[in-house]
């Protein structure tokens, strides 16, 4: 950078007179693209150095939490939508198996395996985004096209399944919001088959690209204990060699009921972070198949009348289904005291919902834990001592959502 | 499951639903329950600090601390309760790090202060904000409506 620009982004305010002149501050975010949201780094330089790095949140704070408590357990389905807008199954999933854990209700393995199949859909959408825009943080313009190519047919069996691309609000509390649409075998199919093959067409990109290397090996290395402490999960930790995930360690949905590896590397740096990340892809495209051929008959809501509203035919014929339906929609249904803490694996690492009830029909107090909000917690000890370079291409490893830190 | 080996001394109270332990402990005696936990019993990650507000009974807060052990494949619930006026409790950024953030989003949105903590300022809203959202007599629909 030369000495003119480095003098108009200086700050005016109190110059620091003891540091050296090379010493300044700079401000990154909230709107610059790297930070992918509203991230704000303030950053303390020696010339392109970090000396330390100050992340800033909280632009995106919208209250979700507080408004959980004013809405039916049912209502708040669509809330758990706009935390992640990355990862909106997977918010719906984990939010549904706490409250029905608090209900005691058992899913039948029809919305098991189809929730395991859609959850890791999610995890390929989340994961082709994040590999488009690292790449293009770090200069590699065409992988972005080539992600979203994929990402788009995704999201059109999103829309085929709850009729949304993004918002889906698909996973109810009992089951599924609607029965799977006729053809949705055919259309996973003819994705799944082929997206082996696209993941070698990312990797053919980069994985030896020797620009992609230089920018990432050994950039942004992190210590497990520092992690461990930090309270930073998912891939990250992965990548530095704990194979730490609660699909496999508690395993939620039928998990345990399917064959997978759990994606490792040890040097815990740019490199490795992207390595685990394109494994886990593999891995979640051969769950996702598994799903598909194994698909479970039967129904796709549990046998709860109390709280799964009835098929719209039902009504009509049935005076107790109208009844049902008239009281789950004019009062909710009442959820019995007490408190869980689900956790399960969203793309970016632990995610985990505490729900209190006071066995009303609105719960008392939810609490969501937010992989990026631990994780964005390590990003001062992972930049100290980079380039400034540098720090976009560790943002972009960590995969962040701002909704799922601010809520 | 059971209460770890050598709780017992700070267990107030401790119950067992939905295959989750929640432990009780007197807020004076938190960060030496935690070093207990994390150095001896294996418990290494904190996952979540959160708070629940139980407006208008008394005593008023419940400070409350998901704990994971990796080696061990188990999860705890630590839980303290701090009356209304003044809510105060130790810092667990002595024994995890990762509390800082943690501890300053509870202090945001319930205003329950973090002796000890080495940055205990608003995380979530705005620094000249005024009140604290989650607290159950803060209105939804927000202040001044």
């Amino acid at each position: 950078m030369s000495d003119q620009e480095s003098a108009v982004i200086t700050p005016p305010a109190e110059p620091d007179t003891k540091a050296g002149p090379r010493r300044m501050t700079l401000n990154m975010g909230p709107q610059h693209p790297s930070t992918h949201g509203v991230l704000r780094l303030v950053l303390e330089l020696d010339g392109e150095t970090i000396i330390s790095a100050q992340p800033d949140i909280g632009y995106l704070h919208t209250g979700i939490e507080k408004e959980f408590e004013a809405k039916f357990y049912q209502q708040a389905v669509t809330l758990t939508d706009r935390i992640d807008y990355l990862a909106p199954l997977s918010n719906n999933l984990c939010y549904c198996l706490a409250v029905e854990r608090l209900l005691q209700i058992e899913i039948p393995p029809k919305a098991q395996w189809m929730r395991v199949m859609l959850t890791e859909l999610t995890r390929l959408n989340s994961h082709l985004v994040w590999l488009g825009t690292h790449a293009i943080d770090i200069g590699a313009m065409s992988v972005f096209l080539y992600c979203f190519r994929e990402r788009e047919e995704i999201l059109r069996i999103f829309e085929m399944f709850s009729g949304q691309r993004m918002m889906t609000s698909y996973f109810r509390i009992g089951g599924l919001a609607l029965a799977p649409p006729r053809g949705w075998r055919e259309r996973v199919k003819k994705f799944i088959d082929i997206f082996p093959s696209r993941i070698d067409e990312y990797e053919d990109l980069l994985t030896s690209n020797p620009i992609w290397m230089g920018r990432t090996q050994g950039i942004g290395y992190m210590s497990l204990a520092d992690m461990l402490d930090l309270g930073v999960t998912g891939p990250m930790l992965r990548a530095a060699g704990l194979a730490s995930d609660a699909r496999k360690q508690e395993p939620y949905s039928s998990y345990d009921k399917f064959d997978f590896e759990v994606a490792t590397q040890t040097d815990s740096d740019v490199f490795a972070r992207y390595q685990v990340r394109v494994e886990e892809m593999r891995q979640s495209a051969r769950i996702v198949k598994q799903a598909m051929e194994g698909m479970p008959e039967g129904p796709h809501t549990a046998d709860a009348p109390k709280v799964v509203l009835p098929e719209r035919e039902k009504m009509k014929t049935q005076m107790e289904s109208l009844i049902y339906h008239f009281k789950i929609v004019t009062e909710g249904f009442r959820v019995p005291e007490g408190e869980v803490y689900q956790v399960i694996e969203s793309p970016r690492g632990e995610l985990g919902y505490y729900v209190v009830s006071d066995g009303t029909s609105k719960p008392y107090r939810v609490h969501i834990h937010g992989p990026s909000f631990g994780n964005l917690q390590g990003l001062p000890k992972m930049v100290e001592g980079l380039l400034i370079s540098d720090v976009i291409a560790s943002l972009g490893s960590m995969d962040f959502v701002l909704g799922d830190s601010d809520r | 499951m059971t209460l770890p080996e050598g709780l017992e001394p700070f267990a107030l109270a401790s119950s067992d639903r939905f295959g989750e332990l929640t432990v009780e402990i007197a807020p004076e005696k938190l960060v030496e329950a935690c070093r207990l936990l994390k150095y001896d019993l294996k418990f290494e990650r904190l996952s979540t600090v959160t708070a629940v507000d139980r407006f208008p009974s008394q005593p008023r807060f419940e400070v409350v601390y998901h704990l994971q052990s990796i080696a061990r494949k188990e999860r705890l619930r630590l839980k303290c309760r701090l009356s209304g006026d003044q809510p105060e409790i130790d810092s667990a950024t002595v024994v995890w790090r990762g509390a800082n953030w943690f501890e300053r989003e509870v202090f945001d949105l319930f205003g329950i202060r973090f002796r000890n903590h080495p940055d205990l300022r608003r995380i979530m809203m705005p620094e000249d904000w005024e009140g604290h959202p989650l607290r159950k007599d803060y209105p939804v629909t927000g202040p001044n409506v």
